[in-house]
């Protein structure tokens, strides 16, 4: 575990990018990446959650006993959860209604109970941070990329995050695939995308 | 032993600041919030209702209580004079109950119109009741305390093509609308006048 802190880092965003080569959180990943807003949105919201409960846990690794760490890790990552709902509520009520029960179910998303046990829980703060933020952008990346395919085929536009604006891809006459926006078209959409990321890889 | 002592203080210390830092977010955005969700769930309804006020309704609201229940009222102030006031009724519907929101002038005790805020109405059909703005708009200009009809029903109200019953449950929501209207009139022009600038 030799690793520096931009390697912490990176390796969230290829090698360890979690819905693509971890295969984890695919909860999120296939439900809400209809569009490319909503997709960003909820991954910045892991994100957010994600540095905040690394940072903590591995303030703490020492203070808590490991008999109930599991338990303590799921206040700390429930409690930055509800901050997220309740913040959103507030600044993007339009997006929280889109997520909606996504947003709570961020507690049991396993990237973020999966990096506080795995590694926060066993480093110092600084690469937890790191490393919270290399997976989480890495999330918010899997989602957007996802999302954008799926979006721009199903419905043939690409809606910038954090704004109401929609950009028209294909023109009026495109008539939109919508086997892709629908809960089937996820399954095959990640299927390809994760066969491309193992081609790749080889 | 010690070690489930320090188990128990640790969880429970946990707890506590995790229940007070919620505690505090949650007073600090509940006034926040709640405006976002007038915002976007009964805002456009209000916006459309008092088109052309100068203030923002939806800062400038009371609440009154009638009988059990608390009411909202949006004040819309129109030439500097705050002579309008837009509430929540509800009728019932085809597939549930209909939010009605209705604007009343005091001075003339007209309606201003009327904008469905929620449903469960059929898409295409009966959702056209909120969609539709002529429909809400054939209000203006009625008296507050008539009972309102649809025309299949001896009234004057054009109904809905296809939403014959969404239509009754609006005139129903707004005859109610009505009957609170004369209940609580005092209060309301009370009310409404501190709003004036």
């Amino acid at each position: 575990m030799a690793k520096t802190i931009v390697q912490e880092f990176t390796k969230g965003l290829w090698d360890e990018i979690p819905p693509f080569r971890l295969v984890l959180g695919l909860c999120p990943v296939l439900a809400v990446t209809k569009t490319v807003a909503n997709g960003v949105g909820m991954g910045v919201a892991a994100t957010f959650v994600l540095v905040c409960s690394n940072l903590l846990v591995s303030m703490l690794r020492n203070v808590i006993p490991s008999q109930v760490r599991v338990p303590c890790f799921i206040i700390i990552i429930a409690t930055f959860v509800v901050v997220v709902e309740l913040v959103m509520q507030a600044v993007a009520y339009p997006l929280f209604l889109q997520l909606g029960i996504f947003i709570p179910l961020i507690v049991v998303n396993c990237i973020i109970l999966g990096r506080a046990e795995a590694f926060a829980s066993k480093n110092p703060p600084v690469p937890s941070i790191a490393d919270g933020l290399g997976i989480g952008v890495g999330f918010t990346i899997a989602l957007g990329f996802l999302a954008g395919i799926r979006e721009a085929f199903g419905a043939g536009t690409i809606s910038i995050p954090f704004s109401d604006t929609v950009i028209q891809l294909f023109g009026a006459s495109y008539e939109p695939f919508t086997f892709m926006v629908e809960a089937p078209g996820a399954f095959v959409c990640l299927g390809l995308v994760l066969a491309l990321m193992n081609l790749a890889g080889e | 032993m010690r070690d489930i002592i320090r188990m128990v203080v640790v969880l429970g210390v946990m707890a506590a600041v995790s229940g007070a830092l919620l505690s505090g977010v949650k007073s600090g955005t509940a006034a926040q919030i709640e405006y976002q969700q007038l915002k976007f769930v009964k805002g456009p309804a209000i916006k459309m209702i008092l088109e052309g006020c100068s203030n923002d309704p939806l800062v400038d609201r009371f609440k009154l209580k009638d009988g059990d229940v608390e009411r909202g009222f949006y004040v819309g102030v129109f030439d500097g004079n705050p002579n309008a006031v837009a509430y929540e009724t509800s009728g019932k519907g085809f597939a549930g109950p209909i939010g009605v929101m209705m604007g009343v002038n005091v001075e003339t005790e007209k309606l201003l119109g009327v904008g469905v805020t929620t449903h469960s109405e059929t898409p295409g059909l009966g959702s056209r009741a909120k969609d539709d703005p002529s429909f809400g708009a054939q209000f203006g200009g009625m008296s507050v305390f008539e009972p309102f009809k649809v025309k299949p029903d001896g009234g004057v109200v054009d109904a809905v093509s296809g939403a014959t019953i969404t239509s009754r449950g609006v005139c129903e929501g707004v005859t109610e609308g009505g009957e609170i209207y004369a209940r609580l009139k005092p209060q309301i022009i009370e009310q409404a006048k501190a709003f004036g600038k």
